[in-house]
């Protein structure tokens, strides 16, 4: 049985270390075949990107050697692929290697796309990369006041992000001393400010509280760099010294040129995870075109369903258990205090107030991401 | 005319309905019609208000054993 993960990031490194541990004997006896393909050889805690954009943690903090959070009984190689030959039941990498597989696991995660709104790369700032945090937080040091505008592209990765930037950038000022110069406007694509109703019905008076303005039904559509103005679809403008934007995502380009999924999402099934269509190939993480959170922690519980699947496929020959939805997702409100959201596809998350015990725990799970992604936690 | 296309956003807390409608729509060519699939009862009223504050055409909705079928078209 041939095993092939295409993905080395949360979900992917999640099912590969899951089913290495569930299926060493299995492998031992050369029964069994687990092999991952990254992009990288680098594994980057995407959440820590945040807290690069606002001085807390340096880049190099972000970073494992991906080979170092695996177990020994994967075979692991960094050659991106570059064609997915489903009917032939194979991929192709970047190296020129064809790689067989009697069940595939595709976990390429996705990436920003600000390219594709007019203005929106020369005029606004953004955190969901390395380079972008990095740029981002050498912008904040050098405003000295005025209007920040922040907006949210659809759709986007880490839905709470938005919220927390907003906490985060209170603070910030508020430490440098010049909050009192500093105008905060927060933008939102939906009628209400998340899109989670019990999330919305917390940050309005939070927001009330540290003096956030908010707007909501704006669509990002462009951005007049000359005259500093971001417009939406919905034909309103507002004018800004300082944008920052939770810019709107694809899936990996390689998906779409092989027609796996418009946009680059793959239609999964919410409950097996598996593809569409297709009963040997799996789908987790971003990649889904599920109506979940496109978050780590989401990742997380469908790495955990997907890796026990198809171990028990293995074993008995069946499926175990159906992926219910399952995310949870810290809230940091601020540089000190934090919440989380619990819910899956039935159950609405409850909002407790957030505590400093809470965003204690936010920080040591900062860490505790590496024992997670290797399967232990 | 276009072909009528699904999106099932039911049991969704997060990114929710008109999160998911927002996210086909910005892909969509105008005239490309939808159908969407929303258990959330706040559907069938924040749905239309974005639709007629963005410019967009409401084809009609209806609730079916608890499930609400919001049809819409791009328009611009």
């Amino acid at each position: 049985m041939r095993i092939l993960i295409v993905g080395g990031g949360t979900a992917g490194t999640i099912v590969a270390n899951n089913l290495a541990r569930r299926l060493g004997a299995e492998t031992r006896a050369g029964k069994v075949r687990i092999t991952l393909l990254s992009a990288s050889d680098r594994h980057m805690y995407q959440p820590g990107l945040l807290y690069v954009a606002f001085g807390h943690m340096t880049p190099d903090q972000l970073y494992r050697d991906q080979a170092s959070l695996l177990e020994p009984n994967i075979d692991f190689h960094v050659d991106p692929v570059t064609k997915f030959n489903l009917d032939k039941n194979q991929v192709l990498t970047a190296g020129g290697k064809t790689h067989d597989y009697d069940i595939l696991v595709i976990a390429t995660g996705s990436r920003m796309v600000p390219e594709e709104t007019p203005g929106l790369t020369e005029g606004a700032e953004f955190f969901y990369t390395e380079a972008s945090a990095v740029k981002m937080f050498k912008r904040l040091r050098e405003f000295q006041g005025g209007k920040v505008v922040v907006a949210v592209g659809v759709p986007h990765k880490c839905p709470i992000a938005p919220v927390e930037v907003m906490f985060m950038l209170h603070d910030y000022f508020k430490a440098r001393g010049i909050r009192d110069k500093v105008q905060l406007k927060y933008h939102y694509p939906i009628g209400r400010i998340h899109t989670i109703e019990n999330v919305a019905i917390w940050a309005k008076p939070e927001f009330e509280r540290i003096g956030v303005e908010t707007e909501t039904l704006f669509n990002i559509k462009e951005v007049d760099v000359k005259n500093n103005l971001l417009k939406s679809e919905e034909d309103t403008e507002v004018a800004y010294d300082l944008l920052i934007v939770i810019p709107q995502h694809r899936g990996m380009e390689v998906l779409e040129t092989d027609n796996l999924g418009e946009g680059g999402w793959i239609p999964t099934d919410r409950f097996s995870l598996a593809m569409k269509g297709r009963d040997n190939v799996y789908v987790v993480g971003d990649t889904t075109n599920l109506p979940v959170s496109k978050t780590g922690s989401a990742a997380h519980f469908q790495a955990e369903t997907l890796a026990e699947n198809i171990a028990s496929i293995v074993k008995i020959g069946a499926p175990v258990r159906d992926y219910d939805g399952k995310v949870y997702c810290f809230i940091e409100a601020g540089h000190d205090r934090a919440t989380y959201a619990m819910f899956n596809y039935q159950n609405p998350p409850d909002l407790k107030p957030p505590s400093k015990p809470m965003h204690w725990f936010k920080l040591s799970y900062n860490q505790m991401y590496w024992t997670s992604v290797r399967g232990l936690l | 005319m276009s072909e009528m296309r699904i999106i099932d956003a039911r049991d969704t807390f997060c990114p929710g309905p008109l999160m998911e409608l927002i996210s086909y729509m910005k892909r969509a060519s105008v005239g490309d019609e939808f159908e969407l699939l929303s258990t959330d009862k706040g559907s069938v009223n924040d749905i239309p208000e974005w639709i007629k504050k963005v410019g967009h055409e409401m084809l009609g909705s209806e609730q079916v054993e608890g499930v609400w079928h919001i049809k819409v078209r791009k328009a611009k």
